[in-house]
């Protein structure tokens, strides 16, 4: 966000990232063929490479390819996700202006925050079993918090003068927390759109390490079953890299939204 | 000036802050009575810390008097309204708002018709002088505009009295004595009620009908009241202004 006010090398900046990232896999696939790390232990590169290949129209022996497992982590987590959205962040702008709203929804919040999400899953397995609904239980439960935080967060920290400027044109409670609340707390919203997806994906990997029988953890936990550290690593990429995916979408859409709106929002 | 109509009273205001859970008390404001006749640009000038912003926070209606009363055309005021218009010594535009949109949002709050109050608001914005700026977002303006945006805002909103809060404090000193042409254009233009707030005596013998100067330490007291008899436009090198001036600064020991 500030200004990057270090020395700038062009060359060095556009070159030096990328020695790190070809000299990861390089060091990474020597470990391996040199024997320092035993191969039961973890996969090369390239047979990471090789496998995730053969698993695009590969089924075996884990029971489904690539892209079905993607697909249905990607369905729990954003169906889970998006609930999570649709009900924390409305529920955490009205909590942070009208005061009927945070008494009555605080203290039950408050009960739940400190459970981790992931303690959730043993009820949530019990109540919907290992399918779909459970998972998405699962993610909302975990993705809802941040969102309640931050919106709340971000409507208590509007400018206290442009609510009194309204109020001096007249403008009702209604009309003030639409108009300026709402708005004002966009970026902190964002920030907990970001902080929800983050949850939701880690703890949504750790479900499906638990119990699942399709979905990128569940392909981590074959590989473990079948001692097929491919797999796992395999596994591993595919979650970061979606995850990844995602995050940017997701700060695309927040860029869009908020072009004009400086950065914190409040008056300068 | 027409009729001297009595627009704004203050009788015996008084205000004292109450700090760390009523242990501390700040007496601010001390018996603070006085009129402001319609049409009439009164300026209250004080010292930095001595009250003033908090003296037009209640008559705008933020805050509640400890003691005493303030009447808008001999009706006690209660909490704020769009019969006082407010621009803030810190700027305070809605930073994901546009020029435009920013001048327009009193009427838009009180579901004025869009064509209606888009006439206004681009009168306001040509009048002080920012046409051409209406679809430039605050971050993109400078100090002395964003105040001018303020100023146009406070004006579309057609209050009875204005109050103005050192809006030029922030302003670089060419800036300011700009703006203050710019004010006393504005307002001989759009007579308005004004009460205008400054630590600066020149800033207010340029611009006042009327001087209140407050005392220089809590609580802020009346100290005493001054009519400026000079012609508009005022010239700063004016002898009758420089002497006016010399008065003032003689008699509230204050420097500046
Ligand atoms: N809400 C508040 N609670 C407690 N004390 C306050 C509050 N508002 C103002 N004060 C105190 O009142 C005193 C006067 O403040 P005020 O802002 O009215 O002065 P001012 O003349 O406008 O100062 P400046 O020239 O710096 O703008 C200050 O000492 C301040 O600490
Ligand atoms: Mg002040």
């Amino acid at each position: 966000m500030n200004p990057d006010t270090r020395l700038k090398d062009p060359l060095s900046l556009r070159v030096t990232p990328w020695i790190s990232f070809i000299g990861f896999f390089v060091v990474w696939q020597l470990l391996i063929d040199t024997g320092i790390v035993p191969r039961i232990l973890l996969a090369s590169p390239a047979e990471v490479g090789q496998l995730f290949i053969d698993k695009l129209t590969n089924p075996d022996p884990d029971g489904a390819v690539l892209l079905t497992h993607t697909m249905v982590s990607l369905l729990e987590a954003v169906l889970g996700y998006v609930l999570s959205l649709v009900i924390g962040i409305p529920l955490g702008l009205l909590m942070g202006w009208f005061v009927v709203a945070e008494g009555l929804a605080r203290p039950p919040f408050e009960m739940i925050r400190p459970i981790p999400p992931v303690a959730w899953i043993p009820l949530a397995i019990f109540w919907f079993g290992i399918g779909l609904t459970g998972k998405v239980f699962i993610i909302w439960a975990c993705g809802v918090v941040p969102c309640v935080i931050n919106a709340y967060t971000g409507v208590r920290m509007t400018s206290p003068t442009l609510i009194q400027m309204a109020r001096t044109y007249g403008a009702s409670d209604w009309q003030i927390f639409t108009k300026i609340c709402v708005p004002s707390a966009l970026p902190m919203v964002f920030g907990g759109l970001q902080i929800a997806l983050a949850l939701a994906w880690t703890t949504l990997v750790a479900a499906e390490l638990i119990a699942a029988n399709e979905g990128l953890g569940y392909l981590i936990t074959m590989g473990r079953r079948l001692l097929r550290p491919d797999m796992i690593v395999l596994g591993m990429i595919m979650v970061g890299l979606t995850g990844w995916i995602i995050g940017n979408i997701i700060d695309r859409i927040e860029r869009r939204l908020t072009a004009g709106l400086e950065r914190g929002g409040a008056a300068t | 000036m027409t009729a001297e109509t009595v627009k704004i009273e203050c009788r015996n205001v008084s205000k004292i802050f109450k700090q760390r859970a009523g242990t501390v008390q700040i007496p601010v404001l001390d018996d603070i009575s006085l009129r402001v006749l319609e049409n009439e640009f009164l300026v209250i000038v004080g010292p930095g810390q001595c009250g003033k912003t908090t003296l037009l926070r209640i008559i705008a209606g933020f805050e509640t008097p400890t003691a005493g009363h303030v009447l808008l055309d001999g009706k006690e005021i209660s909490g704020p309204g769009p019969d006082r218009g407010m621009v803030f010594q810190k700027y305070t535009l809605f930073p994901w708002r546009t020029v435009m949109a920013n001048v327009e949002m009193g009427l838009k709050l009180r579901g004025m018709a869009k064509k209606e109050r888009r006439e206004i608001a681009g009168h306001y914005i040509q009048l002080v002088g920012l046409q051409g700026f209406e679809k430039a977002y605050p971050h993109e303006l400078s100090g002395g505009m964003k105040q001018r945006v303020g100023i146009a805002r406070a004006y579309a909103n057609d209050p009875k009295v204005l109050l103005l809060d050192e809006p030029f404090g922030q302003l670089d000193a060419q800036t300011r004595y700009l703006m203050e042409q710019e004010t006393a254009r504005i307002w001989s233009a759009e007579k308005k009620t004004v009460i205008f707030v400054t630590n600066s005596i020149d800033e207010a013998v340029y611009l006042a009908d009327r001087i209140i100067t407050l005392e220089g330490k809590l609580p802020g007291r009346v100290k005493s009241s001054y009519t400026v008899h000079l012609p508009r436009p005022r010239e700063h090198i004016d002898k009758k202004f420089l002497e006016l001036r010399h008065q003032i600064t003689e008699e509230t020991e204050l420097l500046l």
